[in-house]
């Protein structure tokens, strides 16, 4: 089954910045020609498909147009022009502490996040459970996430986001945070949803981790996917660049 | 059954995001929920100095009409103040999850609407300072108020937070607009002592119609049809401006916040 299809999609952003007030006044006409004139590349004509069951790694260098792909994938961004097409539901991991509020507690994030996320209370409050238990945060679940350290902000975010249960689940570039054990739970997590048959986009520059995890690898540079198929002819390409 | 699912998911998301601006808007002050009516009393305290002491305005129960204009002003400016740097405040979140984001409008004016619920009880305090009881009829006409002024803040918020992602002067010049609706709306101020010739003013000023709707009904337990019709009227129009407008733009946010 074709989780993620990619139609020569093209992604632009415009840029708004004003140049100030003088500018704007004294040549309004010139200026809004320029903002539509003012635009950077992302992507250009991007065509891959991911299927079930594949754990896929984005790879590329910094403004290559990764992350665009990944916006794309969890439909926060529209393509300027091509067809991205999404079967199931996404859950997006979210970068450190995204979502959550500095001054709630632990379990009180956990609810707050799982919603945003896309559960209804009542799936998260059967799940919190197992979310805290794999979290391991233990005592500090009742104080507020202000106090946490980074790794923890990771893994309470990793815990929530693999519990709610997506058929896509979107990693950009947080696992490297949390220490051995906790690395080593994740992918044990990470396996285990492949053999339920979904799906996992992986964005990394750590070429090890992505050879590590996953089948298939898409290499993005200069806005184009250069190679899009199997693990090992993808690091040999993506280690001669 | 799906229909049925995603209701009560837009129930839960909107209850939960409501439930935290109400948390953690005083969660680290001592004296917490006592902020959001300590300000409306301490600026009608200054201005019952400045009008009733110094410069003797004429008009009886000057006190109650203050703060029953300043608690509902206070519901107005707060959610738009915040509404304006509401997406970007929240970037992070919009960048990555595909949420409504207009339910962040929607929980942080209820939130602004919690605190004006609380102050009503402070305002029937007033009341009975001048001898006065609140009528039943405002079981009714409580409730209508609310729906009106909920849904001309919501939209308000919503289009002052959707322009300010395109164009950021927003922010500063919704702060100056405010100060200069606040004074133009007759809320220090009696309606008898505006000069006919302006009138016009108490019908142009969308803030108006509504803050008269709330002062008429606590002040003589009525329901002002006139100017609650006109506050209806406001109250669609921006909804219908900035549902447009938000319909239009709400693919563009995660590109701009």
């Amino acid at each position: 089954m074709i989780r993620v299809e990619f139609k020569s999609v093209t992604k632009y952003y415009t840029l708004l910045n004003t140049g100030g007030i003088k500018n704007f006044l004294f040549n309004l006409f010139k200026h809004i020609k320029s903002i539509k004139e003012n635009r950077i590349l992302a992507l250009k004509d991007i065509n891959f498909t991911i299927k079930d069951k594949d754990i896929v790694g984005i790879v590329g260098k910094n403004g290559a147009g990764k992350s665009t792909t990944l916006g794309l994938i969890a439909q926060v961004l529209k393509p300027t022009s091509g067809d991205v097409i999404v079967n199931g539901k996404v859950a997006p991991l979210l970068e450190l502490g995204a979502g959550f509020h500095a001054d709630l507690t632990g379990r009180e994030n956990i609810i707050l996040n799982g919603i945003l996320l896309g559960m209804t209370k009542r799936e998260i409050l059967s799940k919190i459970d197992s979310i805290i238990e794999f979290s391991q945060l233990d005592d500090f679940i009742e104080q507020p996430i202000r106090i946490y350290s980074s790794g923890m902000l990771s893994r309470l975010g990793f815990a929530v986001a693999v519990h709610t249960n997506p058929d896509i689940l979107l990693i950009d570039e947080v696992l490297s945070v949390g220490d051995s054990k906790f690395q080593a739970k994740s992918k044990e997590k990470i396996y285990e949803f492949k053999e339920k048959g979904k799906t996992i986009v992986f964005v990394s520059h750590d070429i090890g981790l992505v050879k590590e995890l996953c089948n298939k690898v898409i290499i993005i540079d200069n806005h184009k996917v250069i190679y899009s198929g199997a693990i090992d002819k993808g690091v040999e390409i993506y280690e001669k660049l | 059954m799906i229909m049925r699912d995603s209701w009560i998911y837009y129930r839960d998301l909107l209850s939960e995001l409501t439930k935290k601006e109400i948390k953690v808007r005083y969660k680290n002050s001592y004296l917490g929920y006592l902020w959001s009516i300590a300000n409306p009393l301490f600026l009608a305290l200054i201005f019952y100095f400045v009008f009733k002491v110094v410069t003797k305005v004429q008009m009886e129960k000057y006190t109650l009409y203050l703060i029953s204009g300043l608690f509902i002003w206070q519901w107005i400016s707060n959610s738009i103040m915040i509404g304006s740097n509401l997406y970007i405040s929240n970037s992070s979140l919009i960048k990555k999850v595909n949420f409504p984001r207009n339910f962040l409008a929607i929980s942080l004016t209820i939130s602004e609407g919690f605190n004006f619920l609380l102050s009503i009880p402070v305002i029937i305090f007033f009341m009975l300072i001048y001898s006065e009881y609140p009528s039943w009829n405002w079981l009714i006409f409580i409730p209508i108020l609310l729906a009106i002024s909920f849904l001309f803040i919501y939209s308000l918020t919503l289009l002052v937070a959707t322009i300010n992602l395109f164009f950021r002067d927003m922010e500063r010049l919704v702060g100056l607009l405010l100060t200069f609706l606040f004074y133009l709306t007759p809320i220090i101020y009696p309606i008898s002592m505006v000069p006919d010739k302006y009138r016009v003013l108490l019908y142009l000023d969308p803030f108006a119609p509504l803050v008269i709707s709330w002062q008429t009904l606590f002040l003589h337990s009525q329901l002002n049809i006139k100017f609650f019709v006109i506050s209806t009227v406001y109250g669609l129009f921006f909804l219908f401006l900035s549902t447009y407008i938000y319909n239009k733009l709400k693919y563009k946010f995660a590109e701009l916040v």
